[in-house]
């Protein structure tokens, strides 16, 4: 897998230049056996966990290449391979020497590897011959015929030893491997699976440009039930090795060019990447068809979720965990003032809004609702704060489902008979035409955009940035954290009611179960993963977690992994705090914050950290150069 | 004589059963340079806490400009003109040096959501300013501060460039009185002399009034018009530097009484 390439990439964080001189191989048996032991159980324990959540047999139908492998097999397949190569990775320091790679780095791999297999071969056996329906429910009879190759249990309780030895003996060969190789190997193996995974699309994509005469090419590249074709995956192979052979270097300079600009050119640069982009966004959609757009439109919902979200937490640092609170109040307000079919207890003279005007009342009423839910908890720091919003959260939510407020919210009915809305009477947007949905919520995501950039370079913006790095001082310079805070409080409940009257247009209904805690928390993650405090990271974050893998209701590019949604985010969250807490598009402010050893190191090593220039002879007498005082 | 700026009444805090600071009384005239001195534990940085509004007073009040702060939140108490430093620096590490110094002008500006979403004239003017003055303030302090540094984060600077940006930050939410705690703490013997100088500047160009907790003696005597030591959260002396420093009460606090007579 591309493992290697997704190490930590900061350019700021890490000076990684390993020294010419390099150490010998070690000895095939001067093996850290603890280590190998450790990563072979685990390796079991994962693939056995990812067994029994019978993963491999609800995947197994979706096609990669026809015939030979099917994304059920795929889910156990790589992980002895990356578990092999990670066995042996070791961090390389900047000027120190490390030992070349041998046989030794190939045997861990294996050594893991068959570990690893051995694991499912117990499985394999325990689920041949004892009842374990009862305690572990989730996987189903045919997760043992997947597991015996569809054969007889003895034979899948034999292979998966030499198959988990093979596939850790290749993670470990990939040590051995030169840079280069390695990278075409993985970019390879990694356009493949992205065009097998791709497929819905690419196969959308085609049929808008038919136009070009180009569909020739997909049909050789996709069978016809799915999956990449032998020879498309060869070529899809062939393809993407060369292009990291030959095309990323040119990549890489082009990106070093743009980044060496500066001055005016840059922002020039930097103001025509955006209008590409922009027009892309606006021109693309006319030939995606609905099921590409109807995942735009999801991802852009969460988009304006998230960048509401990312002011309340990247940039005033308040954890806000019943966010999706705002997100009901902007739903049902758009929904009960537009329908046709409101509530018994609402007058009966009252009109029905058209939605640009009920639009005005969800701002009112989110920014209210902002203020009254921010007023009691804001004064609160840290752990509490994040209990209180998690309350009213479920609060809102229970507060519509309630009988007291039922005759007005339709309580577990929901509100329905929403309309679509009436864009000066050329379109009308609702769920049936995703493409319309998705141009308004462009339109509202580049307000959000626009919002938070210019907020975050402005007064209340630097009061935010003060509030999260230390509240106590930001007040006693002269900041009144209680309304700066309320003031992201009140802007993100905006963002969000955004989100909910256009979410209200398009499904046309809301219901209070639209509205669960875990909304909040995957808007969070889509935050945490993105990268906390930076606008294009969070879009990033959203593009990943809504569109590839789906949201809390929204199916997602991988439908087939739905169920196992959660399960992915939980990984990808630990992962992503164990490796880079920064997130995947980081805040150049947030990743200092995270990395601060590092890059006061790095700053030392560039000659910037001030050593007192006025008296070098006695400088060391305030050696706490680059350490913080506590 | 000049104008009385800060008075303060019988002001005591108690923690607990901890007299903290018991029946103080104290003030500063415009223009004056006055030194909190003390051991270890003596309620300094408590007095401080409690003038910028951090601590609550458990008794006595404390009048500034004729008006009293008590009850006040540490922000009102900046925007009235009293500024503080922090004697375990503690600057926005992660924020650049000019950002540290133009969020500290936050409670002298007022552009809000408005003016930052639709760029209007006075938001530009008034963001223009706050640069201007965050770079004159950070001027003071020669080239150490300015120049490539502005851009930089806080985090990268030297123990005592971070003091000095301390003082800044103090000086540029525009105060009447500026609060040093242990300004010279953890510099060498050239640097705090560089510094007390300033301490003067900061009175003779800038027109503050400085009520500075200090242990370096020789920073105390340099600058001081009044001296006022604190024992046991009491005033034990008061007076120039001459009268307290061969007071006998003030010599028995630091170094202890002769073991005859405790016994």
């Amino acid at each position: 897998m591309s493992t290697e390439d997704r190490g930590p990439s900061m350019s700021t964080a890490f000076i990684e230049e390993p020294s010419d001189e390099e150490l010998p191989a070690r000895r095939m048996l001067d093996q850290d056996w603890r280590k190998v032991f450790n990563y072979g159980l685990l390796l079991a324990l994962v693939l056995v966990f990812v067994a029994l959540t019978n993963m491999p047999v609800n995947l197994d139908h979706r096609m990669l290449i026809e015939p030979i492998f099917s994304m059920g097999y795929l889910s156990l397949f790589w992980l002895p391979a990356v578990f092999g190569l990670v066995v042996c990775r070791e961090p390389v320091l900047a000027g120190m020497p490390s030992h070349a790679k041998g046989s030794r780095e190939v045997l861990a791999g294996s050594l893991v590897g068959l570990i690893g297999g051995a694991g499912l071969s117990v499985l394999t056996f325990l689920l041949d011959n004892f009842n374990l329906r009862d305690p572990l429910v989730n996987w189903s009879p045919q997760l043992l015929e997947l597991l015996s190759f569809q054969r007889d249990t003895a034979f899948g309780i034999a292979i998966w030893l030499p198959v988990g030895l093979v596939l850790g003996t290749f993670g470990g060969l990939a040590h051995l491997l030169s840079a280069t190789v390695r990278r075409m190997l993985s970019w390879a193996f990694a356009s493949v699976i992205a065009f097998a995974i791709f497929e819905t699309v690419i196969l959308d994509l085609s049929e808008g440009f038919a136009w070009l005469g180009a569909e020739w090419l997909v049909e050789e590249l996709y069978f016809i039930r799915g999956g990449l074709t032998m020879h498309g995956a060869a070529v899809l192979a062939v393809v993407g090795g060369l292009f990291a052979a030959f095309g990323r270097d040119r990549a890489h300079r082009a990106k070093e060019r743009f980044d060496a600009l500066e001055g005016t050119s840059r922002t020039r640069a930097n103001a025509i990447g955006l209008l590409v982009v922009a027009a892309a966004l606006v021109i693309l959609p006319l030939f995606l068809g609905g099921i590409t757009n109807e995942l735009l439109a999801n991802v852009g919902l969460f988009v304006l979720l998230a960048l509401g979200l990312n002011i309340v937490v990247g940039l005033a640092g308040i954890l806000d965990l019943g966010y999706v609170a705002f997100f009901a109040i902007g739903g049902y307000t758009a929904g009960i003032l537009t329908t046709t079919n409101r509530g018994e207890s609402w007058p009966d003279w009252m009109p029905q809004f058209y939605w640009g005007t009920a639009l005005v009342a969800v701002v009112i009423l989110a920014a209210l609702a902002g203020l009254f839910i921010g007023a009691p908890v804001i004064r609160m720091r840290g752990d509490y704060l994040a209990i209180v919003t998690l309350g009213f959260g479920e609060i809102i939510r229970l507060l519509f489902l309630s009988d007291w407020l039922g005759g007005y919210t339709g309580a577990a009915q929901g509100v329905t008979n929403i309309p679509g809305v009436q864009v000066f009477g050329l379109a009308t947007v609702k769920g049936t035409d995703p493409r319309a949905v998705f141009y308004l919520v462009l339109f509202f995501c580049a307000i959000a955009i626009y919002v938070s950039w210019r907020l975050e370079r402005s007064r209340l913006g630097r009061a935010w940035m003060a509030i999260r790095e230390d509240e106590s001082v930001a007040e006693a310079m002269g900041i009144n954290t209680v309304n700066a805070k309320l003031m992201a409080f009140v802007v993100g409940a905006v963002l969000a009611s955004f989100s909910g009257a256009i979410l209200a247009a398009k499904v046309g209904s809301v219901f209070p179960n639209s509205f669960i805690i875990l909304v909040s928390i995957v808007i969070l993650v889509v935050v945490i993963v993105g990268g906390m405090g930076n606008i294009a990271g969070v879009i990033v974050g959203s593009v990943v977690l809504i569109g590839i893998l789906g949201g809390p209701r929204q199916p997602g590019l991988l439908q087939e992994f739905s169920e196992y949604k959660l399960l992915i985010y939980g990984v990808l969250l630990i992962w992503m705090m164990l490796k880079r807490p920064e997130g995947l598009v980081p805040n150049v402010r947030r990743t200092r914050e995270l990395h601060q050893d590092e890059y006061l190191q790095d700053a030392w090593l560039r000659g910037e950290i001030d050593a007192d220039s006025e008296h070098t002879d006695d400088s060391h007498s305030n050696g706490n150069t680059g350490v913080l005082p506590a | 004589m000049s104008r009385r700026l800060l008075t303060i009444n019988k002001l005591s805090v108690t923690f607990g059963g901890l007299h903290a600071l018991k029946d103080l009384d104290f003030y500063v005239d415009e223009g004056e340079i006055v030194s909190v001195i003390g051991p270890n534990g003596a309620g300094k940085t408590t007095f401080f806490n409690m003038i910028s509004g951090m601590v609550t007073p458990t008794s006595g009040d404390i009048i500034f400009k004729g008006e009293s702060l008590l009850g006040l939140d540490p922000n009102q108490v900046t925007a009235a003109g009293i500024a503080r430093t922090f004697q375990n620096v503690r600057l926005f590490a992660n924020m650049t040096i000019l950002e540290n110094v133009m969020v500290a002008q936050h409670c002298r500006t007022r552009q809000g959501l408005w003016g930052a979403l639709f760029q209007t004239r006075p938001f530009k003017q008034e963001e223009q300013e706050i640069r201007e003055h965050g770079e004159k303030v950070l001027s003071f302090f020669g080239t150490r501060l300015i120049g490539y540094r502005l851009d930089q984060p806080a985090a990268v600077l030297s123990y005592a460039n971070r003091r000095r940006l301390e003082i800044a930050r103090a000086m540029a939410t525009k105060p009447t009185i500026i609060l040093l705690d242990e300004p010279v703490a953890g510099m060498n013997p050239k640097e705090s002399a560089a510094l007390t100088r300033l301490i003067g500047e900061l009175r003779s160009e800038w027109g503050f009034t400085i009520v500075m907790i200090e242990h370096d003696m020789s920073v105390v005597r340099d600058v001081s018009d009044r001296v006022v030591v604190l024992d046991h959260g009491e005033t034990i002396a008061h007076g120039t530097y001459e009268e307290v420093s061969t007071n006998p009460d003030v010599i028995e606090a630091y170094l202890g009484r002769p073991a005859k007579e405790s016994a």
